[in-house]
């Protein structure tokens, strides 16, 4: 499912030159549950973004669904990330003025979905992550837990094969920390490919496999 | 996307930025009202004077002595005239089969009096054919006779200023006036013109050509007008003029020959370039509301960073992006737009009730323009901003907090 090959990604920072990445190879069937452990700065969320579609390596190939992916058309580039991917954020990213229901439509309205199937499909993804009753609260009504598992139901609305998340209970107590993974897990156990980053080591064990990040280079 | 998505988007992003919506809409529709307010008065004069010269007759020829060597250019006012215009040019030209009525015009200015009211007023001089060629209409009485023009009689016409400031109320018809040392009776009345162009009709004694000739000793004629049989005949009728006078004058051609027509594409290039000019200037202010909203939209975009870079790593595309903040442009400069017209119509209306004789309009394709200019300048003004906003990198824009 995910393929990269010797994956290199510097930054120009100033004079100098940040090699985030290190030639990462990296093969992840479909249906894996994997995380992503490593000190901070190790290149853990370039990463990420990289299989995201949100970055692009500097030097390597990236063979997603069998189909390369590392020059591709920004426009298909934007489609590939809406109806594969779903990204989950440390800090939520949900748009303030918007109402819990109202976030997690947007992939389905850029989509260009008609609004009665939207409202059904994000009718049963409020369910899903246990918030119907929570659909006309804006996120800052809601406690962290809850806006993490809004933006889970976002990432997965459009049915996602591969569900990324970097640091999702970075910044949640334990307890809700425990209640995202186990979400995240269900969606796994439905067949979806899941890729967590967590500093947790405990978390981290949960996974079926775990890969480890040091200085842009892995070591399972 | 859905078009109906992308306009709701844009819409719900307009209401939630009450400030930047204001802002945009004042700066809009200030531009908007201010170049439909001027626009209105600069159409609303033309029409006004272009009308007021059709009133004149739509085939009348004007013959003033002198020669203007460049053609269209402003007659010879101050210019010596060679040779003077007479009663017998005019005569002369009554056999012209081209010419329908032709009237010569003296005037001068003179003391009118009655019963020891006195005022100082425009003395016409010229014959039964003036009423025909400047369609002239009759309040009471008759207008001056048809007789020869060498002719004199002491009979008058007069204007309604003049009946009711030396007659107020009294009977007019029969009654007689003193203009200079002569007494002339008055046997009609001009029914009011309201403003007229050229020559105040309400102020005017009109008396037979060959009358005002002895009285202001002056045996030149100021004018000729000249009614042509039909539209088409007109070339001829000026022709047959210049020949005529020529072969009068010595072989000179030493007159100068208007028509209503050329006075009337005169005023009209005019004063659509006036108008075209005042818009233009108003448009300076549309220039300032386009940079404003550029930059209000700019300020929006560093604002939303975060919102952009997310929807970018949800899987909208560049085009996507710059669909919703074109639309939101569009949006805002459409409200100041229809703002801006109404306010416009608004003073419209309020400087009618000041004037209520001039008459002000805003034709309907000045109405529509300023839309679309509104939201053009919104469009183009937006396009940097929206540019920006697509170009965003999303990792950036959502590690930014
Ligand atoms: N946009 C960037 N510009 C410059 N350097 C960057 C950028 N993004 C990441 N880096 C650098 O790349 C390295 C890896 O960063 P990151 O992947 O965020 O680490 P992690 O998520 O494992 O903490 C760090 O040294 C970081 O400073
Ligand atoms: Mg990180």
């Amino acid at each position: 499912m995910i393929e990269l090959n010797n994956i290199h990604r510097d930054f120009q920072v100033g004079e100098q030159t940040v090699h985030a990445l290190n030639g990462i190879n990296l093969s992840i069937s479909a249906g894996e549950y994997v995380s992503i452990m490593g000190p901070s700065g190790s290149g853990k969320s370039t990463l990420l973004n990289i299989i995201a579609l949100l970055d692009q390596a500097t030097s390597g190939s990236y063979c997603l669904d069998g189909h390369d992916v590392t020059h591709l058309d920004e426009t298909i580039l934007a489609k590939t990330r809406r109806e594969k991917i779903g990204f989950i954020f440390q800090f939520f990213h949900l748009i303030p003025r918007l109402t819990a229901y109202e976030n997690i439509e947007i992939p389905l309205t850029l989509a260009g979905i008609a609004p009665k199937l939207r409202r059904d499909r994000v009718t049963s993804a409020l369910d899903a992550v246990g918030l119907t009753d929570r659909a006309s609260h804006k996120p800052d009504q809601l406690s962290g837990g809850q806006r993490q598992r809004v933006a889970i139901a976002r990432a997965t609305i459009m049915h996602p094969a591969i569900l990324l998340a970097d640091e999702p209970t970075g910044n949640l107590d334990s307890h809700s920390g425990i209640e995202i993974i186990e979400l995240l897990e269900q969606f796994n156990q439905q067949g979806v490919t899941l890729l967590v980053i967590t500093h947790d080591a405990s978390l981290g064990q949960r996974a079926h496999r775990n890969i480890r990040i040091i200085d842009g280079q892995s070591s399972t | 996307m859905r078009i109906q998505d992308t306009f709701a988007q844009a819409l719900t992003a307009v209401i939630t930025q009450p400030l930047r919506t204001l802002l945009i809409i004042v700066a809009m529709s200030i531009g908007i009202s201010s170049v439909s307010v001027l626009t209105a008065l600069g159409e609303s004069a033309r029409s006004y004077v272009i009308h007021e010269f059709q009133a004149l007759g739509t085939h009348l020829l004007i013959i003033l002595p002198g020669r203007t060597e460049t053609t269209g250019g402003q007659p010879p006012v101050f210019g010596e005239t060679p040779r003077d215009l007479t009663l017998k040019d005019a005569e002369a030209l009554m056999h012209s089969t081209h010419i329908a009525a032709l009237a010569p015009v003296t005037v001068g200015s003179a003391p009118v009096s009655v019963h020891g009211l006195e005022r100082e007023t425009t003395i016409m001089g010229s014959s039964a054919a003036l009423r025909r060629v400047r369609h002239l209409n009759m309040a009471m009485g008759q207008f001056l006779p048809d007789t020869a023009f060498d002719q004199p009689r002491p009979v008058c016409v007069i204007g309604q200023t003049i009946r009711e400031e030396l007659f107020s109320n009294s009977p007019v018809l029969g009654q007689w006036l003193r203009i200079n040392d002569r007494r002339f009776q008055v046997i009609g009345v001009l029914a009011s013109e309201g403003q007229s162009i050229g020559v105040g009709l309400d102020e005017l004694v009109i008396i037979p050509v060959a009358s005002a000739q002895t009285l202001f000793n002056n045996f030149s004629l100021f004018r000729i007008l000249i009614e042509s049989k039909s539209k088409a005949s007109m070339y001829a009728a000026q022709n047959d003029i210049k020949r005529m006078i020529t072969l009068r004058h010595d072989g000179e051609e030493d007159i100068t020959i208007i028509t209503q027509d050329s006075i009337v594409n005169t005023f009209d290039d005019i004063l659509a370039a006036l108008t075209l000019i005042v818009t233009c200037i108003a448009g300076i202010s549309l220039l300032v509301a386009g940079i404003l909203v550029m930059n209000v939209m700019l300020v929006s975009v560093t604002h939303r960073t975060t919102e952009i870079g997310l929807l970018k790593a949800l899987g909208a595309s560049q085009q996507q992006i710059i669909g919703l903040f074109l639309s939101e442009a569009a949006l805002l400069s459409l409200a100041g737009g229809i703002t801006g017209l109404i306010i416009g119509q608004l003073s419209l209306k309020l400087l009618q009730q000041v004037y209520p004789d001039f008459p002000l309009q805003l034709p309907l394709w000045a109405l529509l323009a300023a839309l679309s200019v509104a939201v053009i300048t919104g469009l183009v003004f937006g396009i940097l901003p929206a540019y920006k906003a697509a170009r965003l990198d999303p990792i950036q824009a959502l590690s930014k907090r």
